[in-house]
């Protein structure tokens, strides 16, 4: 491992200022990636701006009625406060399902959107990656690429991305909050990592020595009824194979909202648009959620070894949308004022 | 700018301070188990996925292996030589004794560290992946087999001791469920 400075930052002017004096430095939140990226060398900064005692701990209601998480929240608080279960358990559900709870009382939400691909060729200095030595190659085209990108994929990189929680935040429209020298700013989720092109080495538009500062979850009605759920090769504690969010308002039959997001497939968490707009207004029925399904699949390009994933990913649409237009309470009326008046107190 | 890669620090352990010089590159795993002499934490896989290197951090478990040492200064430590109460062993420990929750032993400080905290996460309420409804308004889930499994998924035991590790969680928080009510108990007596 490179050898590294390293520096504690007290508060956000100053952690910007550190990053932008040495721009080989990285932001340190819980590690968990980092850390382990550093031993394998794939990782090798000259500098650590330790950020866990930024005042970014918190998770409180917005005015508008959703909420703002701190960028240095854990994933252990972000799953288990109430308010976050209440209105968004898909939310909830999806960081659950990531890691182990010991890398989930460490991990935050800032790293978590900012955490790298898992992908074998990516982590091994040895091999060639683009994402990790521009214009080397990528060797995961021609081979190991059982959970390669079946979306948004290029000659360059079919690398997925590897977060839960990031999928479950793109079906809610999430905005992300940064920090830079110049003054604060935002970006949506949707818009937060750029489509892998030749460029799979640059993977989102953050600016260049910024600091996300947190999340914004607008209101969502619809997410009080949503679910996460993961497929992996093994029970627990694995990296999903295909992953949905979902969210679900029926009312009389008809579909009012309806949210759906995949994880697994691409290199970013990939909101389901076409599919989402095919269902809205329609009716709810294994038949119709198949039709949208194949639609938003229509896109895919599979490999020799992942082809598997477009079925996968149709499957989870009709059995998750499915379980959620039989649950009773969907988000009527008074489930909507309901919410308003939680986020009031 | 000219950077210190390398600097003395002081780590809070089981309650005593140690300051050691480290290089930022020492893991908490390494400094205490080759500056400091607590070799009860374990080193398996180094990279954060097997859990034999757990330990507490202000009193929530965290591998080791990727804590850096120089950042968890002014933070809370518990290792497994810090979890019994001077010669009396922790009720988790006593349970893997009893129920031989272990085979060659190697995961065992990491299992139990990791336990202790389960109990304590499963307690204050928390939801785990395989919790049917995480709403707050749901009842929470009781610590079943199946939660246990999922709520220790981060501790793997080459051994496969894995059965009789659930019965002994299952047997600890028991056992801590009951002394915290027969203190509740107690208390009330002491009021009334």
């Amino acid at each position: 491992m490179r050898e590294f400075g390293y520096q504690r930052a007290f508060d956000v002017p100053g952690a910007v200022a550190l990053l932008g004096a040495e721009p080989e430095a990285r932001y340190l939140g819980g590690g968990t990636n980092l850390v382990d990226l550093m031993k394998t060398g794939v990782e090798r900064p000259a500098l650590l701006i330790d950020v866990r005692e930024l005042p970014l701990d918190r998770i409180e209601a917005t005015d508008a009625g959703g909420l703002r998480i701190g960028a240095t929240v854990t994933n252990s608080d972000l799953a288990a406060h109430p308010e976050v279960r209440r209105r968004y358990p898909a939310l909830a559900q999806a960081v659950l399902a990531g890691a182990s709870g010991q890398l989930r009382n460490m991990a935050t939400v800032g790293g978590n959107l900012l955490q790298r691909t898992r992908c074998g060729y990516f982590t091994d200095v040895a091999k060639p990656c683009n994402k990790r030595v521009p214009g080397s190659g990528c060797p995961a085209i021609e081979g190991e690429h059982r959970n390669h990108a079946i979306l948004g994929a290029s000659a360059h990189c079919v690398a997925v991305h590897p977060s839960d929680m990031a999928v479950a935040l793109a079906a809610f429209d999430a905005v992300v909050t940064y920090e830079t020298a110049d003054g604060p700013g935002e970006l949506p989720l949707a818009e937060f990592y750029r489509p892998v092109g030749d460029t799979p080495h640059l993977e989102t538009v953050l600016p260049a020595g910024a600091l996300i500062t947190g999340i914004v979850l607008p209101p969502a009605p619809v997410a009080a009824v949503s679910r996460y759920r993961k497929v992996r090769e093994r029970a627990s504690y694995a990296f999903a194979i295909g992953s949905i969010a979902a969210a679900l308002d029926v009312r009389d039959g008809v579909v009012q909202e309806v949210r759906l997001a995949f994880g697994a497939v691409a290199s970013r968490p990939w909101r389901a648009r076409e599919a989402e707009r095919l269902l809205t207004g329609g009716p709810v029925g294994a038949e119709a959620f198949a039709a949208a399904a194949d639609a938003e699949l229509a896109a895919a390009r599979a490999l020799p070894d992942n082809g598997y994933k477009v079925t996968l990913m149709r499957n989870l649409v009709v059995a998750v949308l499915s379980e959620l237009s039989e649950l009773p309470g969907a988000p009527g009326e008074s489930g909507t004022t309901d919410l308003s008046g939680e986020a009031a107190r | 700018m000219a950077l210190s890669t390398a600097g003395a620090i002081t780590l809070n352990i089981n309650g005593e301070k140690h300051t050691l010089p480290v290089d930022h590159r020492t893991t908490l795993l390494d400094a205490l188990r080759e500056r400091l002499g607590l070799t009860g934490t374990k080193k398996g896989c180094d990279q954060g996925q097997c859990g034999a290197c757990t330990v507490l951090i202000d009193g929530r478990r965290a591998v080791s292996c990727l804590q850096l040492a120089v950042a968890a200064e002014g933070r809370e430590i518990t290792t497994i030589e810090g979890v019994a109460d001077g010669e009396r062993l922790h009720p988790v420990q006593q349970a893997f004794l009893d129920l031989d929750g272990y085979q060659c032993g190697y995961c065992t400080p990491g299992q139990i560290c990791s336990a202790i905290a389960v109990i304590e996460e499963h307690a204050a309420g928390w939801p785990s992946a395989v919790t049917a409804d995480v709403r707050p308004e749901a009842e929470a889930p009781p610590l079943t087999a199946d939660e246990i499994r999922e709520r220790m998924s981060g501790n793997l035991c080459r051994c496969g001791a894995y059965v009789a590790i659930v019965q002994a969680v299952a047997r600890a928080a028991a056992d801590t469920e009951r002394a915290v009510g027969a203190g509740r108990a107690a208390g009330a007596e002491e009021a009334a």
